[in-house]
């Protein structure tokens, strides 16, 4: 190959926001038939970049070129004619039409659907054929798991003829076999000629499947590599600006007494199925017991029952005392005065009111604290004071209280949820995907925080989808499926292989 | 994202919005024959431009701040109360019976026993509205709206029966005794040598709606029933991880509403007509609803909101009394306001965004 035009090249790109300068002077050259990782923390600018070049905003300076051509993109028709094609982290797809009326919303031809429609399954047969692809075209989108839309997001791209394709964070929502699957088909797309943007916060994949490799810091390219010749603790230092410990250091547990002990743990769910079939296990004093398990298999509800908004049966002793499971919402503020802190695993829909400030969020659940009253009112001042304080203990950036926190990025909103509840010194945590969306440097000092609160003694119950985080932290794993735990391992016996299997429904030997 | 300083958001935009409502009801004006210009000058001073007039002005936004408040009252709880109307009815009911049957030695103690009465019945017909959406899900929109009818038929059944006095042919309730009349604004501001509002019906409730609005913000900014309403209105699985009961905020929140929208009767019952009569409310429920809108549920925005629609009714009474522009064109300007203030806001948003941005690219980053 004889050096070819790139297939995408950005040159001086600058965007601001009032003061912020989101994008400074950003310039990057994506050769055609690569992977090209773009690699950043969250806020570093990468989204911005992404939809600068997607039409979303008008960049304040600088130049577009696609093959070689320099392309003015106002608008997002403007990137599909161009051969630019999308996948947003959380996709745009009609929920009750199928696969293929997705696939041409938008790119219909003609008044009459029937025709479009035919043509789109001859389309998306030969699609799926070429990339391996396999989706159902008749299915409804609400029918068929994140993997498959995410299959679909890709398919629309190309049945609008994208030849790059950018895809943002793709792996957010993902069980590591679904991000495998993902990678296998953009490797198939990669040797089918197509230029692939990827942008994620997460190492492994960079190095996995990129072949080059941008690294964005604070709205700038901090530097453009070849994966090859990279290490990731490299990455994680241009990343961050200083060296990150990607793996998290701790002392053995020390366990002590039973702090939560939880007894055949059942929950039906409003539609009547059974999500939690029988859940038995222990927290004690001192350790982090890690639930580790594809989402959707029931930890949700455990996590919701333990915290008190979702009736369950069965029995569960804190400090053995048996604790309220009828769920009435009103439990939820006991259990926070018993000392059982919960930082739920949707921060932002559960852990936090985006359209409130970082004040009034650090309030949630404790509005009733009396720290917080003055006489019949709310003291609004007290809980701003606290708040600027617990956004100083834990790092929260930008520091300002009054701040909409639907304005941070998404490590720093998790780190107000967990200011405002681990700063309470819970005897108890219960910790719901505590990293999820969230960057490299927060997540080094998020995992910090639980380890400390357990060296002090404390007992935390920690969910995650990440079996990296659930191997890294725990003192004892259980895995769910199905609604019910498989079996405990000690992390120090067991492995990522032994973990899939029963996180599938399968036990090695005896159960 | 909100690139709108916010004097701009609160001040200019309902600003643009009012002028283009006001250029589009000039055309209308004019089609019909009539000159704009002379037509909006009758309003301001059929409206503003004496103490009579502002005495009907103040007297309308008195209604409109109530039913305004209880409309926001309600939206902060992301609850639609379209029952403002038919809680205002029953408001009329209790103030009624607090002033036909308990003896008041003075004004002042009957308005604080009306008050309560009207806010009591108010919140009594959205109880079971609330109820409904809280434990059966039926949503509150339509539960509401077939209340208003219910609260007009049942008003219309006891004024023709119970309530009215025996011989009557007057579909209404005796006059209320003397020691519960309020204080007009002509009782209170006039002296001995200087008639002021002569006639015109504003009256001592004024000064409870204001009280109203600064309670109304107390509440929602100030207390954590407030919050917790708010926090509710904002993300219900939120809320409901804080621990806040759904069920309790749905019901004290409507319940608060009604009430509000109760207490516009001790304007018009107590204050203006002295009596109940039929049909007494006159659509401010509804209204209250565009108020609420106009002033972004805040209370210093539906105060401002209730006056200027407190003016769209008095000006517009005024130009069907002097032209020949027929009262319904009012409903026509009242209803290009509420479209250009709410429905439409955002046509005047953008472009002042844009030009915005313009402004700020100028200046140096950083500032």
């Amino acid at each position: 190959m004889t050096n070819p035009a790139p297939a995408l090249e950005l040159i001086g790109i600058c965007k601001a926001f009032g003061p912020v300068q989101a994008n400074k002077n950003i310039s990057i050259r994506v050769m055609p038939g690569t992977i090209h990782g773009i690699i950043g923390e969250n806020g570093a600018g990468k989204s911005t970049l992404m939809s600068i070049l997607y039409g979303f905003y008008k960049a304040d300076a600088g130049e577009i070129y696609v093959a070689g051509r320099k392309t003015l993109i106002p608008d997002s028709q403007a990137a599909i004619s161009a051969g630019i094609g999308m996948v947003f982290q959380h996709f745009k797809l009609v929920e009750n039409f199928t696969v293929l009326e997705n696939l041409i919303l938008g790119a219909e031809d003609g008044f009459m659907l029937g025709k479009s429609i035919s043509k789109a399954r001859r389309l998306l047969k030969s699609l799926s054929e070429d990339y391996g692809l396999d989706v159902d075209p008749d299915a409804k989108i609400e029918d068929i798991g994140v993997g498959m839309r995410q299959r679909v997001e890709i398919l629309k791209a190309l049945y609008r003829q994208a030849d790059i394709l950018i895809l943002d964070e793709p792996t957010g929502t993902l069980t590591p076999a679904e991000a495998d699957q993902l990678f296998r088909i953009l490797g198939r797309l990669k040797d089918e000629g197509k230029t692939i943007v990827l942008i994620t916060h997460k190492l492994r994949e960079i190095m996995d499947v990129t072949d080059t490799v941008s690294v964005m810091r604070a709205g700038e390219m901090a530097a453009t590599v070849k994966t090859s010749e990279v290490s990731p603790p490299e990455l994680a230092e241009i990343m961050v600006g200083r060296k990150v410990l990607l793996s998290v250091v701790k002392e053995p547990a020390t366990p002590g007494p039973k702090m939560l002990e939880v007894r055949d743990l059942k929950v039906v769910d409003n539609y009547g199925v059974e999500r939690l079939k029988g859940a038995t296990f222990d927290v004690r004093a001192g350790e982090i017991l890690g639930i580790a398990g594809v989402a959707g298999n029931g930890q949700s509800e455990l996590l919701e029952a333990l915290a008190g908004y979702r009736k369950a049966t069965g029995s569960v002793k804190y400090k053995g005392n048996n604790v309220d499971l009828s769920g009435v919402v009103s439990n939820a503020m006991g259990r926070r005065t018993d000392g059982i802190a919960h930082v739920p695993e949707d921060r932002q829909s559960e852990g936090l009111i985006m359209d409130f400030m970082a004040w009034e969020n650090i309030a949630l659940g404790y509005h009733l604290d009396p720290e917080y009253r003055n006489g019949m009112l709310i003291d609004n001042g007290a809980i701003r004071e606290d708040t600027n304080q617990k956004m100083d203990r834990f790092d929260v950036r930008p520091q300002a209280s009054q701040l909409e926190v639907k304005n941070f990025s998404g490590g720093n909103q998790q780190k107000i949820v967990l200011a405002r509840e681990i700063e309470r010194n819970p005897d108890l945590l219960l910790i719901g995907q505590p990293t999820r969306g969230v960057d490299i440097g927060a997540i080094e000092f998020i995992h910090k925080q639980i380890v400390a609160l357990r060296d002090q003694g404390k007992a935390i119950l920690l969910v995650s989808v990440e079996l990296d985080e659930i191997l890294s932290l725990s003192d004892r794993i259980a895995v769910m499926f199905d609604g019910r735990i498989m079996g405990e391992r000690d992390p120090k016996e067991t492995d990522e292989g032994e973990l899939g299997l029963m996180m599938a429904g399968m036990t090695r030997g005896a159960a | 994202m909100n690139e709108l300083p916010k004097w701009a958001e609160v001040v200019l935009v309902p600003l643009m919005s009012l002028l283009l409502a006001a250029v589009l009801s000039g055309l209308v004006i004019l089609a019909i024959g009539e000159s704009p210009l002379g037509a909006f000058q009758l309003m301001v001073q059929g409206a503003l431009g004496s103490t009579y007039g502002w005495g009907y002005t103040l007297y309308y936004a008195t209604n409109f701040i109530f039913t305004g408040l209880a409309v926001a009252v309600a939206f902060h709880a992301r609850l639609f109360n379209i029952g403002g109307e038919g809680q205002a009815i029953l408001g009329g009911l209790g103030v009624a019976f607090v002033c036909l049957y308990i003896p008041w030695p003075h004004w002042s103690l009957a308005i604080v026993g009306a008050t309560i009465g009207a806010a009591l019945f108010g919140a009594a017909w959205a109880f079971l509205p609330a109820l409904l959406q809280a434990k059966r899900g039926s949503h509150i929109v339509i539960t509401t709206i077939m209340f208003n009818f219910m609260a007009a038929a049942l008003l219309n059944y006891l004024l023709i029966g119970l309530l009215k006095p025996a011989g009557s042919m007057d579909t209404a309730t005796a006059k209320f005794p003397p020691a519960t009349h309020l204080p007009s604004f002509q009782d209170m501001f006039s002296t001995a040598d200087n008639i002021m509002f002569r006639g015109a019906p504003a009256n001592v409730s004024f000064f409870v709606a204001i009280m109203a609005c600064i309670a109304v913000w107390i509440l929602l900014w100030h207390t954590r029933l407030g919050y917790e309403i708010r926090a509710f209105g904002h993300a219900e699985s939120a809320a409901k991880y804080a621990g806040i009961s759904p069920t309790k905020i749905i019901m004290i929140s409507m319940m608060i509403s009604g009430a509000l929208a109760g207490m516009m009767a001790i304007n018009n019952v107590m204050g203006e007509a002295e009596r109940l009569i039929l049909g007494s409310v006159e659509g401010a429920g509804f209204i209250g609803i565009a108020v609420a809108l106009m002033g972004r549920n805040h209370p210093i925005g539906i105060f401002i909101a209730a006056i200027l629609f407190g003016f769209l009714y008095q000006g517009g009474a005024e130009l069907a009394l002097w032209t020949a522009i027929p009262r319904e064109l009012i409903v026509v300007i009242q209803a290009l306001v509420i479209l250009f203030t709410g429905a439409l806001d955002n046509m005047v948003r953008m472009p002042l965004k844009k030009l915005f941005r313009l402004f700020r690219r100028t200046e140096p980053a950083g500032v």
